[in-house]
């Protein structure tokens, strides 16, 4: 069972090479989008190279939940996610920091659920870390 | 011009490799520009063939039922160039075919010389969501007639 270091150490290694990113700029708060530059195509980028280095399945949808955001998904109203949308967040997201979110939810900051910190710690979840 | 950067299929491995055949030819107009007394065949136009060969062993694992569109190529290396006359080879190895998308490495030589390597991504879209304007677009790997290029070898001598 790898330990939490061992993982960070490994996501990093996985994100430089999937967003060519240098090491230093993955830090455990960085979030992908904002900070790394990532755009939507490299979501499924990271998770192919996540399966491959961990060695695990991770089924579509459980690291990245898709359309939350969307405007007929009815969690959003007045360019913000409602309560119901946050509670789905907690479900579908429950390693990222959705408190904090919950503060100002507006549907531009829902990128930064996306952060190092999430992947680590769903990945730690996953491989019983 | 038609958007065929492969010239043949020589060797199809279902689910895990292709090779195709990309001869380099003075005949293609964008040679003589590029560069103007020294053609080489353009590096995107090679990656293009190469995306063109992974795209047809990716498509043909899930039997063409997907769309595949080059996605992203988070790696690719030149290491020299090719000429008029030069015939390329590209290698494609499948790593990693999903119901979303694949992942391809792609060698390109020519003889024994190494000319690049890539690594390239694709993604699958449905039919429906690409839209009749949209399966049109460059940047879909293949439409049908581009598996024509699976058949072309029969034409000379019968074999493949």
């Amino acid at each position: 069972m790898p330990s939490r270091d061992e993982i960070f150490e490994k996501v990093r290694e996985t994100l430089v090479d999937a967003l060519g990113v240098d090491d230093d700029e993955v830090t455990s708060a960085a979030t992908l989008i904002g900070d790394l530059g990532a755009e939507s195509i490299d979501f499924l980028d990271i998770v192919f190279r996540l399966e491959k280095n961990f060695d695990i399945k991770i089924p579509r949808g459980e690291l990245f939940p898709e359309n939350i955001a969307s405007a007929d998904s009815g969690f959003v109203a007045a360019g913000k996610i409602t309560d119901a949308g946050l509670a789905e967040l907690r479900t579908r997201m429950p390693h990222a920091d959705i408190e904090k979110f919950a503060a100002d939810p507006r549907v531009e900051r829902m990128s930064d659920l996306f952060t190092v910190d999430m992947i680590c710690k769903f990945l730690a979840a996953k491989l019983g870390a | 011009m038609r958007w065929f950067w492969i010239d043949r299929i020589i060797e199809f491995h279902s689910g895990k490799s292709a090779k195709a055949i990309k001869n380099v030819s003075l005949a293609e107009e964008h040679l003589h520009d590029h560069y103007p007394g020294f053609p080489v065949m353009p590096g995107s136009l090679m990656i293009e063939g190469m995306a063109q060969t992974g795209g047809i062993l990716l498509g043909e694992s899930h039997g063409f039922k997907h769309v595949v569109i080059l996605a992203k190529i988070p790696k690719v290396v030149f290491h020299s160039w090719a000429c008029p006359g030069d015939q390329l080879v590209y290698s494609a190895e499948l790593l990693d075919a999903r119901e979303e998308g694949g992942m391809t490495a792609v060698r390109a030589t020519c003889g024994d010389r190494l000319v690049a390597e890539a690594e390239i991504f694709f993604a699958h879209v449905d039919k429906s969501e690409a839209g009749p304007a949209g399966a049109k677009q460059k940047n879909f790997v293949f439409e049908l007639g581009l598996l024509d290029v699976l058949d072309v070898g029969k034409a000379g001598d019968g074999t493949k």
